[in-house]
């Protein structure tokens, strides 16, 4: 599904990715771990497609297409999807406006009729169940006066409600309570099934105890110097990363 | 790199839609002022000698005044001998139905979206068309006619019911008011006059379209809407100018009388020609005063603007609240895009007991542009339990425009309940990437914010004109990321 060989990419010149290898194939969740700096959200930023961020070499399929040749919104049309690490806020904009206009850009895109309000409101109330959100949250405007773990919550929310093929979850884990951390990690596991997959970037293995990965991939300075199974993620854990510098 | 600026950079070379020029046959006076100026406009409009007084009293303080200069606008100098004050469409004479209407001036309108065929018009929507100096016709006068209620051209009025004029006209912005009150009150030529007896409730929406064409030519209209007791009545004007290197100038005055019980809802969709995108060249410059008085106890009015256009805007849409228990209300939204200025607001003045006032004001900064709200209340020693509630937003899109506010607060009764809230925000690329990131492209994404920070205004406005301003507002926008 997403095919990333030799990566080299960077911000403002500086060279942050340093030959990545990635291979996601449907139905799997990967994680990638390292420390600040070591080049996680660059990751997570080169595959939506952020503005700023320059490819130097290397190459990013995506279903055998070129996703670097794509702008974000037609990489977002095809099913990729990032939970992001600190959501912006839309002053004004509500969030059922803004999910559902979401919602029918992605159908127009898959050619399908758009979905009236009624319809909408129906889809997104069930949503809502599995990420324990209360109803009010639909009125407010977009991440305005959220707390950092409703930020997330909304996140999984917007994913649950997209369905995207590829999600890549930016530390997701990040500001979020014990029980807030169930909620976000259940949401995805009840998500997961054989042809969606996922990248789920990390600090910690907290997140990852929850939703069982199929692979863990320690990330130093711009490379995957390591990976395994779950075990790796503990190992990290109890160990840190300098015993896999060189 | 940019790709978002670049989107957005494609748009903004479009033009502004209603740049063009009609060709037809003008008698316009030669520029300059002076008192013989004023008496021609007089006389060719067959005023009664009681207006011409008015007029010389109004061009004698004008003469003693000076131009306002508190305000955040930049611009040179306006020469007034280099305009001229009336100017009009060469068969002038009273029309008695539109086929005598020139057609040059009906496919005018055409295109401006404002067909004056009645059976052809938006449904319940009577409208006065004003190009250049005069009315050209008034639409669904008989229908309104069968309820009591006057529409028509201020000239006419003037003719047919010169004694509610005399009474009104005035009343509310004296002709000493501010400079540019007074320079209207001398040399205006045209605008609206609306009446609506006691207890009727206007059967439909009144609306009227000005049209500036004729070069070097200002355009100085008045409309006086008064509204008995117990009466309702919904307004709004449009406005569009042709394309031109020059400033013109647009002094306009408008005055609400509401008795007791009455309503005025009031509304504006100005989008003159704003000058060159590029250059800042030409454009209107827009120095309005707009208010209305609550005289009668329950009374209310209501002013919605939505201002996209001109060079500059000075503009302070206000009530004075009166009647005891009256309702002032100010809904505002002023966008300025490249090289546009705008110095905008409004004055609530509370003087009768449980007067209540509401502010909701939505300035929008993009390209070089630059706005202002400034907004005044004020609550009296006589009003008792007055309350004011005040929310002025700015939002700003791009690095090299500003957004100011200076609210005024003064309460010489202690019983007065106050908020104000104010906020400042901006359009970022993060905001566009997370939009984007979900799917919803560049343009969209903006339109969808800035429509989202301007619902509340929008939502004031009658159906069919707010999905107008939507529209308006997403051309107006076009060029804002940076």
């Amino acid at each position: 599904m997403l095919e990333i060989k030799n990566l080299h990419a960077g911000v403002n010149g500086k060279e942050i990715l340093k030959g990545i290898n990635l291979s996601v194939k449907p139905g799997e969740l990967h994680a990638i771990m390292g420390r600040n700096g070591s080049g996680k959200s660059t990751l997570a930023n080169v595959i939506t497609g952020r503005d700023n961020h320059e490819v130097t070499s290397g190459s990013v399929t995506y279903n055998g297409a070129d996703l670097l040749d794509m702008t974000p919104e037609d990489r977002a049309l095809r099913g990729i999807f990032m939970s992001f690490q600190y959501p912006v806020v839309i002053p004004g904009v509500n969030n059922t406006y803004f999910l559902r206009a979401a919602l029918n850009s992605k159908l127009k895109h898959n050619g399908l009729k758009e979905i009236n309000v009624a319809d909408f409101m129906r889809l997104i109330r069930e949503k809502l169940k599995l990420v324990n959100m209360d109803e009010k949250y639909l009125s407010r405007a977009v991440n305005d006066g959220f707390s950092g773990g409703e930020k997330k919550r909304n996140e999984i929310l917007q994913m649950l409600t997209l369905e995207p093929e590829l999600s890549i979850l930016d530390e997701t884990d990040s500001g979020l309570d014990i029980d807030a951390l169930k909620i976000v990690a259940e949401g995805v596991n009840n998500f997961r099934n054989s042809s969606r997959s996922f990248v789920a970037i990390t600090h910690y293995q907290r997140l990852l105890d929850h939703m069982k990965p199929d692979f863990i991939h320690a990330l130093i300075d711009g490379k995957i110097v390591k990976s395994g199974g779950i075990n790796l993620a503990h190992k990290l854990e109890e160990k840190g990363y300098s015993w896999l510098e060189a | 790199m940019d790709k978002n600026k670049q989107i957005i950079d494609e748009i903004i070379d479009q033009e502004y839609e209603y740049g063009f020029t009609t060709d037809i046959e003008q008698e316009t006076i030669p520029p300059g002022l002076n008192e013989d100026v004023i008496r021609l406009i007089s006389s060719k409009k067959n005023e009664p000698k009681w207006l011409l007084e008015w007029r010389l009293k109004a061009y004698k303080q004008w003469l003693k005044m000076d131009e306002p200069d508190w305000s955040k606008l930049n611009y040179s100098e306006i020469n007034f001998q280099t305009i001229s004050y009336y100017s009009a469409p060469k068969p002038k004479e009273k029309l008695k139905s539109l086929d005598e209407v020139d057609p040059e001036l009906l496919e005018t309108y055409k295109k401006l979206g404002i067909p004056l065929e009645e059976q052809k018009m938006l449904a319940n929507v009577a409208v006065d068309a004003v190009f250049d100096s005069v009315s050209i016709t008034t639409t669904f006068k008989e229908e309104l006619e069968k309820h009591g209620v006057i529409f028509c051209s201020f000239s006419e009025a003037v003719k047919n019911y010169p004694k509610i004029v005399k009474k009104y006209l005035g009343s509310v912005v004296p002709t000493t008011d501010n400079y540019f009150a007074a320079l209207n009150s001398a040399v205006f030529s045209d605008g609206s006059f609306v009446y609506i007896p006691k207890n009727v409730r206007c059967p439909m929406e009144l609306s009227t379209y000005f049209r500036i064409n004729a070069a070097n030519t200002g355009q100085f209209e008045r409309t006086l809407i008064v509204a008995e007791e117990g009466s309702h009545v919904s307004y709004l004007e449009g406005c569009t100018a042709p394309m031109r290197d020059e400033n013109q100038l647009h002094a306009a005055v408008v005055e609400l009388i509401t008795h007791q019980n009455a309503e005025i809802k009031y509304s504006t969709v100005q989008n003159w020609y704003p000058g060159d995108p590029k250059t800042g060249k030409g454009g209107i410059y827009n120095f309005v005063t707009k208010r209305g008085t609550c005289l009668g106890d329950n009374s209310k009015i209501s002013w919605t603007q939505v201002e996209t256009g001109s060079a500059l805007t000075w503009k302070y849409p206000s009530c004075i609240l009166k009647g005891n228990n009256s309702v002032g209300e100010f809904y505002s939204v002023a966008l300025s895009n490249n090289f546009q200025q705008a110095d905008t607001g409004t004055k609530m003045i509370h003087l009768g007991k449980n007067t209540k006032s509401t502010i909701i004001s939505k300035g929008i900064s993009a390209g070089k542009g630059q706005n202002t709200y400034r907004g005044g209340v004020k609550i009296m020693k006589g009003a008792e339990n007055a309350r004011n509630y005040s929310q002025c937003d700015s939002i700003l899109i791009g690095n090299d425009c500003s957004a100011h506010t200076f609210p005024y607060i003064d309460v010489r009764n202690p019983s007065a309940q106050m908020e104000h809230e104010a906020s400042t925000s901006r359009i970022g690329e993060d905001q566009l990437f997370y939009c984007n990131q979900r799917g919803i492209s560049t343009e969209d994404a903006v339109y969808m914010i800035v429509n989202g920070f301007c619902k509340e205004v929008f939502n004031e406005l009658p159906m069919e004109f707010a999905v107008e301003a939507q529209k308006l507002m997403e051309v107006s926008l076009e060029g804002a990321v940076g």
